[in-house]
């Protein structure tokens, strides 16, 4: 389990942040020094729409604690309507991962606009929190990439 | 294999304050595919660009990654510079070692940790980059202006005078907006429509600006460059050539009794009206939800005493479609609902009015002719009492929690009329902070005090109870002299917060461009964008992106216009290359991904596909790229995975994934 000296967990966040809402929120965050753990590492994709379920089932089995999807709050989607699409999408596959025993608390699509560095702050810090309370992700790890 | 170069920025201590660069840089060299890495001060300044273009051709880079600040930020200079030093700008990718990561992170080696991650997520995307060529599409050289305010009207003056066309489309029945409505203007006290009007002459005369009035935008569609726009133009049901403007209608109506929106409903107006006497243009509208003739069909008072055979009662909506190179947003904004301050009596008491209320009040033309009398008694007040920030900086839900910034100055312009015109009122101002910062700002709020010895107390207005007599009670507090304060008073008035017109919603939506959580339009950057919104070919202009008075307004329309001159006067623009691509081989043709396109790019077309052990005839997608916007919406729905977005292919992206969880 990944940890630091003093034996806290520090868990693994991938967030696929939209080009024109959420990612601009972080830059937001980041330029308001609104400050959220480092365990987090941000992809950009053009739109929340474009985020395949195959990332997000790859970086479980890659050993990701936790995916957070951002984009655009409904209706204002730059494309119009691919988060529409994402969270269609999402919802199937969240259920569907929880099935498999990657609790719902470890996905997460979020919408956040390019004004809400706050709230991207602290989504990403709540959403630390709810994953170092979850623990490390066992499940869909791929057992050849561990030692 | 790539041949790779990073180059890490210090941005001075932005960067390097948090994040050991020189680890970085030691770090990411044993990256696949890195031939060099290097750190900088400043990679975005000239000396900077120098070293990238110098490692480019020494040592025979074929991508570069740059750790830096956001790519929304410098991703298009770096990909300048690789160009010009001969390689392919889409080889170029940013790592967000800045606002993801230095500036929130406080941990030096933590920090470091997560840039060398960062970095090396961003160099397997190089690893797996394709050179792309940008297209060209052409620009249509027309602007449409969205709302006809003073906004509105100097940007399309400005645009038009640079020799484009440009069409305003306007909601009510005049352009002018809210300055129409305002008596005097501070902080020089010209009236409002003296130095308006001729405005509003200028753009319905000038030959390259079509004003649609008492329309609206119902649909836009495209990009950049080319927008395609559907107006709404309501049925004015009179004839626009034909009406000569003699206003003989609105005095025959019979219906007199609709609120006049103009005057915020203080009196009454005809079914058949124009909003005002210098309205542009000078043709008034049937307000068919009021018109006698519209709701029980007998009347048609007005159609019998037009001499010019203008009115039309069949008149039906239309919608024209027009294409736009750009488009600017002018919506302007209107005054909160007070339903939520009743301490302040307002729907109790026809004497506590609003500001604009009060502005219509003064004018000559408003409901009282100008004269300063109470609504319900039409008695001249003798004690008035202005109450500031209602609404305004607010630190509840009721209110909004920002300045609404022109307050303070209209409320001094306000206390110092009344005084000059009817000394024997006493005015008392009761404020939070008085904020003048301008030219002449202050010494204007000055002169209210200290010339018109104008009352200002610094506290707030608790409660005001209408009494028996018809006066009404101020309860209120003085913060310097710390003491409860109970005045009697005629009139109110309520400096109410402003709020971006709330069509813009719809309108945002419409256009794609963003607002925050007041409502009011983002600007592409805060500080150095601000009239673009981060949607290309949309601009702002006006209270719409933030609380501004007329000379900001002004110079803001101004800058507006000449961001979309500086558009429209080029002939093609380039295209975002990173467009959906779909391997014929994979497939098979289910029409899921066309479904989900918003643009309506891709379509099927038989194809010989040919491959190991395969040679058929089969529908297979197509994408237009001229239409592809790049959203990738089609990549995730595609079940077969035979769609691939171009610049955020699945490969890359999944090679991301996997140096992240590395
Ligand atoms: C009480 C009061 C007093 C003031 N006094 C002064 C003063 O003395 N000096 C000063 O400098 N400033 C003053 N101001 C500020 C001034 O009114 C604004 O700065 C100015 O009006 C802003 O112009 P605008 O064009 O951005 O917005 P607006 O004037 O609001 O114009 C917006 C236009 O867009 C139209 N529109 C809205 N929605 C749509 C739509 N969906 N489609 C098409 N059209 C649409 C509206 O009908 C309107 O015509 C005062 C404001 C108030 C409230
Ligand atoms: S990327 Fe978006 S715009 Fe392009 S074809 Fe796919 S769905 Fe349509
Ligand atoms: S969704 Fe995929 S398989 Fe179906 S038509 Fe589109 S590209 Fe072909
Ligand atoms: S662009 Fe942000 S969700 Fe589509």
């Amino acid at each position: 389990m990944p940890m630091t000296e003093n034996g806290e967990f520090r868990p693994l966040i991938v967030a696929f942040c939209c080009n024109w809402c959420s990612y601009a929120g972080a830059d937001l965050a980041g330029s308001s020094r609104l400050s959220y753990p480092a365990d987090v590492k941000i992809i950009r994709v053009p739109c929340s729409g474009r985020v395949n379920p195959m990332f997000i089932l790859r970086a479980f089995e890659r050993g990701a604690d936790g995916v957070i999807i951002c984009g655009c709050h409904p209706g204002d989607c730059h494309y119009t309507s691919g988060n529409y699409f994402a969270r269609r999408r999402m919802t199937l596959l969240f259920s569907m991962l929880d099935y498999i025993g990657v609790e719902n608390g470890r996905t997460r699509v979020e919408w956040v606009s390019a004004a809400e560095g706050a709230k991207f702050s602290a989504t990403m810090n709540e959403f630390v929190e709810k994953i170092k309370s979850l623990g490390e992700n066992v499940r869909l790890g791929d057992l050849r990439c561990k030692d | 294999m790539q041949r790779i170069g990073v180059f890490v920025c210090h941005c001075g201590t932005n960067i390097a304050a948090t994040v050991d660069v020189k680890k970085v840089v030691e770090l990411v060299r044993f990256e696949p595919g890195v031939v060099h890495a290097e750190d900088y001060p400043y990679m975005c300044s000239e000396v900077g660009q120098q070293k990238i273009a110098e490692a480019i051709k020494e040592k025979q880079l074929t991508g570069v990654v740059v750790c830096s600040c956001s790519p929304r930020m410098h991703e298009a200079t770096f990909r300048n510079c690789a160009e010009k030093a001969g390689l392919n700008p889409y080889m170029v990718e940013v790592a967000n070692i800045r606002e993801h990561c230095s500036w929130i992170h406080k941990d030096m080696e933590e920090a470091t940790k997560k840039a060398v991650i960062l970095a090396r997520a961003a160099i397997a995307k190089v690893n797996l980059n394709t050179p792309l060529q940008a297209g060209e599409s052409p620009v249509v050289k027309r602007a449409l202006v969205i709302g006809g305010g003073i906004a509105g009207i100097q940007t399309a003056i400005d645009i038009a005078e640079a020799g484009y066309k440009v069409d305003i489309v306007e909601k009510t029945p005049s352009i002018g907006g809210r300055m129409s409505q305002l008596d005097k203007t501070f902080p020089t006290l010209d009236c409002s429509s003296c130095i308006l009007t001729p405005k509003m002459v200028e753009v319905s005369t000038h030959p390259n600006i079509t004003i649609h009035t008492y329309s609206e935008v119902d649909k836009v569609s495209g990009f950049v460059g080319n927008f395609t726009v559907d107006i709404k133009k309501k049925a004015r049901s009179v004839d626009l050539d034909k009406c000569t403007g003699c206003g003989v209608c609105q005095q025959k109506c019979p219906m007199k009794k609709v609120p006049n929106e103009f005057n915020r409903e203080l009196n009454t107006r005809s079914a058949i009206y124009t909003p005002f006497a210098q309205a542009v243009p000078n043709v008034p509208v049937i307000d068919r939800e009021h018109c006698l003739m519209f709701k029980t069909g007998k009347c048609g008072v007005c159609s019998k005493v037009c001499q010019a055979g203008a009115v039309d009662y069949e008149q039906q909506d239309e919608i024209i479609t027009e294409k736009y190179g750009a488009i600017v947003v002018a919506t302007g904004f209107d005054i909160i609902k007070l339903d939520k301050y009743d301490e302040y009596a307002y729907s109790q008491s026809p004497d506590v009015i609003t500001s604009l209320e009060l502005e219509r009040i003064m004018n000559a033309a408003g409901p009282t002719n100008g004269h300063l009398e109470r609504m319900s008694d039409h008695k001249p007040p003798k004690n008035m009492v202005f109450i500031q920030c209602v609404g305004s900086r607010c630190a509840d839900h009721r209110g909004k929690s920002y300045c609404s910034k022109i307050c303070c100055m209209y409320t001094a312009k306000h206390a110092m009329l009344i005084r000059d015109k009817y000394p024997d009122v006493n005015v008392t101002v009761f404020y939070i902070d008085v904020r003048t910062p301008g030219k002449n700002f202050d010494e204007f709020y000055r002169r209210a005090v200290e010339q018109y010895h104008v009352n200002y107390i610094k506290g707030q207005v608790g409660k005001v109870a209408p009494q028996p007599d018809g006066s009404l009670l101020v309860q209120g507090v003085d913060l310097i002299d710390n003491k409860q304060i109970v005045m009697n008073a005629d009139m109110v008035v309520l400096a109410a917060a402003i709020e971006p017109n709330p069509d813009i919603r719809k309108i945002a939506t419409m256009l794609t461009a963003s607002i925050d959580t007041n409502n009011f339009l983002t600007e592409a950057h805060a500080k150095l964008r601000p009239v673009e919104s981060p949607t290309a070919g949309i601009f702002l202009s006006g209270v719409t992106q933030g609380p501004k008075d007329i000379p900001e307004t002004v110079s803001q329309a101004g800058a507006a216009a000449v961001k979309v001159i500086g558009l429209l006067a080029k002939d093609k623009l380039k295209t975002n290359p990173c467009t959906a691509k779909c391997d014929v081989m994979m497939c098979n043709g289910c029409s899921t991904c066309a479904n989900v396109c918003p643009y309506g790019a891709i379509t099927y077309e038989d194809q010989e596909v040919r491959g190991p052990g395969v040679r058929e005839v089969r529908r297979v997608a197509q994408v237009n790229v001229a239409l592809c916007q790049g959203c990738g919406a089609c990549t995730g729905a595609c079940p077969s995975g035979a769609m691939d977005l171009q610049g955020f292919s699945n490969r890359q992206l999944i090679s991301e994934v996997d140096a992240i969880c590395r």
